[in-house]
């Protein structure tokens, strides 16, 4: 095989041997809440004994350590709202901040205020491009806002609006991204009470970035989380998804791909004011942003310790969506939307839950796309179209960077 | 989508298994083996292992090209990478493939101006924006993927762009595939062979596997159904003791391949003496370089490759699982130490990876599966 | 990296005689078609296409042909069940 010639003996890579090294640090330590278990060294199977079952109790181990942020830079994955992301979260704003309140990490925060109960959530948009079809960075950031708010059960109520604007920006499209956040406010019939004005030298801001928090009132009864998804419960979609992360990776333009997809930004607080009235057993709601679909399914299944199947059949996907997927190479299932939700109701409400959804006109391509399973815990799963079955696991990468 | 959806039907899926299950002689293992990263991927993605019977086993080989790429030539590329003035460009699969110092993302998170494009025309498309830069492609693939290389060199000499070069690691599939046969301790009933390779070399390339190894090979397209379908046509094959080259894949490939693509290859590269491949060690005339015609696109000539050697690490068992001698979750560091997240080799880090479409995909033992959908 | 996808080709581009619009799925993207120009490709056409490169024209009788060999596995499948479900070993 080898030609003869004299190759020069090799280095080595030192960052391999740390990694691993670190490893078997990592399964000693037990650190708060992880899995204590006795550290033998890597587990080293005799040949003809390793059994399948034996490496995925493994595995199950590995993902079940305390979250530890391997890089010592911040990486675009940090922002995609997959491993990555969640490791980030738990790893150094969770572990910095740890208090009962924030501890569910669900879309908005619930709080007692003097016997009101109160959703609080913040949110920063850093879109690229600024301006694209089916809507503009203000729009998604009244949208986003008011639906992490909904997911709650809260009645969207008042935002805020900080601006962070890159010296140089024009103000004319300043004046059309102010022109949309008033416009999808009131679309929303929520209020823009306060706000933040910042400016950085050229060069050290991307024209315009906003941030906002919102609050809203608790008017549901029922406490909306993912931790309380059960087995049996069905899980719906409220209509296509990937329309808005594919349209952003086309209006960059960089690819020279043209379809007729738009942003699918919506406010989503009728949809689920609707939904909350007309079926009882919705046991939570989360609207699909960065990451996906997939990125949600996996949440209900760590936060609730159940599994979920879903199936690829039942998951709306516009042919353009899946064209322009399939072209790029990406998966819909981790493509944002962003006025989409996904609900897990009881068994019992499904029905009347989808018809309610698909009553009104964010909602009328509502699918019940799976349901809530015993076993494998902690597992997504995904029925294909073909008839076989696969996992589908949180994201890692950043298949599409800066669409939210 | 047309020429998709019909290749995806599940009742015909039934019908093939239920074919291939007929014509398994009882007592008999079937060890077939793809070697394509794209049909790895399609096996997993579909769940195709559920379709087949205890009998036949799919063994995954070497055909990622990004899999292949030693951790020298990563080095290499993040050298060239840093050049000043240079922006490289390269497809996205490559991006988190890490060298003895990280990946093009950490180059990229450290300020380095590396972009990621779809195809070789989009980097010369940055190359004309760009005239104060150099651009440099990161060019990898099979014999896919070289034609489209070779044609964006003649488009860039055409116009005479000077700012323009290839950084060429493209690979051969025909010496992998012998490089496994050679190999004493795999015993493989037949190939699935690649299918986008094909349609630029054809089918004649698999002949002296058929004919001076005795294993049947069958050309398969990327649909659930034609992966089926050929592994069906192995097992009729093999239940008739036959061993020929047959292409299932037919509405795509043509059995001369593409002589236009060939000619373009030809025209602009040339076989590497020698070239290393992760995990397979030295293979000779397995790699393509630029002609010297084309020496000014050609970025190793241009600036200077720092071409060390990085040994392959001891706890990667990266190459056993490239010549299909190991299945993933049988590598000592699969899942633990080595995650999609947090790759140590790179059949964990391309999507085509078996590693990495096992633990996306399949992770699971078949028994689960099967309580899981039921419940 | 294998990734290849069938397209249908929707225009030639007048000025550029190696480029062509094609339509996956309702997305177009310009493609080079240069490694095609042996053959003759026009609209309606479908082709393999692979990092901005057309690979290959669909043969629309081979694919037809294969479609026809899983119909006929389907139905011949779909026949023994239906024999399976009527026979009677009593």
């Amino acid at each position: 095989m080898t030609a003869g010639t004299e190759h020069p003996p090799p280095a080595t890579a030192g960052w391999v041997e740390e990694a691993l090294a670190e490893h078997e640090r990592q399964t000693v330590d037990t650190g708060t809440g992880a899995t204590k278990f006795e550290h033998r060294g890597s587990p080293q199977p005799r040949p003809g004994t390793v059994r399948e079952e034996l490496v995925l109790e493994r595995i199950d181990r590995a993902r079940r350590a305390r979250p530890r942020v391997k890089e010592e830079r911040v990486i675009m994955s940090h922002g995609a709202g997959g491993k990555a992301t969640h490791t980030l979260i738990e790893a150094i704003f969770l572990e910095a901040f740890r208090n009962p309140l924030l501890e569910p990490l669900e879309d908005a925060a619930r709080l007692h205020v003097n016997g009101a109960r109160v959703a609080l959530t913040t949110d920063s948009y850093v879109v690229s491009p600024l301006f694209f079809p089916g809507g503009d960075i203000g729009e998604l950031a009244v949208n986003g806002t008011v639906n992490d708010l909904s997911m709650a059960g809260a009645v969207p109520l008042y935002l805020s609006a900080g601006f962070i604007l890159e010296e140089g920006f024009p103000i004319a499209e300043l004046s059309r991204i102010v022109a949309s956040m008033q416009a999808a406010a009131q679309r929303a019939g929520v209020q823009i009470v306060t706000g933040d004005t910042k400016v950085v030298e050229k060069g050290k801001g991307d024209g315009c970035y906003i941030n906002t928090a919102g609050v809203g009132l608790i008017e549901h009864e029922a406490s909306l989380g993912v931790a309380n998804a059960r087995p049996g419960d069905k899980i719906l979609v409220s209509g296509p998804i990937g329309d808005h992360g594919v349209t952003i990776m086309l209006a960059r333009g960089e690819l020279d791909i043209e379809a007729d997809i738009v942003s699918d930004t919506a406010p989503l607080n009728g949809l689920v004011a609707d939904l909350l009235a007309a079926a009882p057993g919705v046991r939570a709601l989360r609207d699909a942003t960065r990451g996906g679909v997939a990125t949600i399914l996996n949440e209900i299944a760590s936060a609730a310790g159940v599994g979920v199947l879903v199936s690829e059949d039942d998951i709306p996907v516009r042919p353009e969506v899946r064209g322009a997927s399939e072209l790029l190479g990406i998966d819909p299932m981790y493509v944002a939307c962003e006025g989409r939700l996904v609900a897990v109701v009881d068994s019992a409400s499904a029905d009347t839950a989808l018809a309610a959804l698909r009553a009104h006109p964010q909602g009328r391509e509502a699918a019940i796309i799976g349901q809530v399973t015993t076993e494998p815990q902690g597992v997504v799963q995904l029925k294909t179209a073909f008839g076989g079955t696969r996992i589908v696991d949180l994201l890692v990468g950043d298949p599409l960077p800066r669409i939210c | 989508m047309r020429f998709v959806d019909e290749f995806r039907d599940a009742d015909k899926a039934h019908a093939l298994a239920a074919k291939i299950a007929g014509l398994c002689e009882p007592g008999r293992q079937y060890k077939l083996m793809e070697v394509c990263g794209g049909h790895t991927h399609t096996i997993y993605k579909h769940g195709l292992e559920d379709y087949l019977p205890e009998q036949v086993t799919l063994v995954h080989g070497p055909g990622c090209p990004v899999c292949v790429i030693p951790m020298g030539r990563v080095d290499d590329a993040m050298a060239l990478a840093s050049e000043p003035g240079v922006i490289m460009t390269s497809f996205g699969d490559m991006m988190r493939v890490p060298g003895s110092n990280g990946s093009f993302f950490d180059a990229k998170a450290r300020g380095t101006d590396i972009r990621m494009v779809y195809s070789p025309l989009d980097s010369l498309k940055i190359a004309r924006q760009n005239p104060d830069k150099r651009v440099i492609f990161m060019a990898i693939g099979f014999e896919t993927t070289a034609p489209s290389t070779a044609m964006t060199v003649l488009r860039a000499a055409a116009e005479g762009l000077p700012n323009f070069s290839v950084f060429c690691n493209h690979v051969t599939i025909i010496p992998a595939i012998k490089a496994i046969l050679d190999s004493p301790d795999l015993r493989l009933d037949g190939f699935i062979g690649p299918g986008h390779v094909s349609t630029v070399i054809g089918c004649r390339p698999y002949d002296f596997i058929a004919r001076d190894y005795g294993k049947p090979v069958v050309v398969a397209g990327f649909e659930p159904l034609d992966i089926l379908q050929s592994i069906y046509m192995l097992m009729v094959q093999l239940s008739e003791g036959r061993s020929d080259v047959e292409n299932q894949y037919s509405r795509v490939v043509p059995w001369d391949g593409n002589v236009v693509a060939l000619r373009a290859i030809g025209q602009t590269m040339e076989l590497r003496p020698y070239f290393e491949w992760r995990g397979l060690g030295f293979i000779s005339h397995s790699a393509l370089k630029l002609r010297a015609d084309y020496a000014q696109y050609d970025a190793e000539l241009l600036f200077s490759v720092p071409g060390v050697r990085v040994a392959d690490p001891k706890a990667c068992q990266c190459g056993e699982v490239l010549k299909g001698v190991l299945k993933p979750w049988e590598c000592k560091v699969f899942g633990t130490a080595c995650t999609p997240e947090t790759p140590i080799g790179t059949c964990m880090v391309s999507p085509e990876g078996a590693c990495a479409a096992y633990y996306n995909y399949g992770r699971l033992t078949r028994t689960r599966v099967k309580e899981a959908s039921t419940s | 990296m294998c990734l290849g996808i069938p397209g249908e080709v929707i225009e030639l581009l007048a000025d550029q005689p190696d480029l062509a619009r094609v339509d996956v799925s309702g997305v177009r993207r310009v493609i080079n078609i240069g490694l095609l120009e042996d053959e003759i490709v026009g609209p309606g056409d479908w082709v393999l296409i692979h990092v901005g490169f057309a690979l290959s024209k669909i043969d629309e009788a081979e694919a037809a042909a294969a479609l026809q060999f899983l119909e006929s596995i389907g139905q011949a499948y779909e026949d023994e069940l239906a024999a399976l479900a009527d026979s009677r070993i009593e």
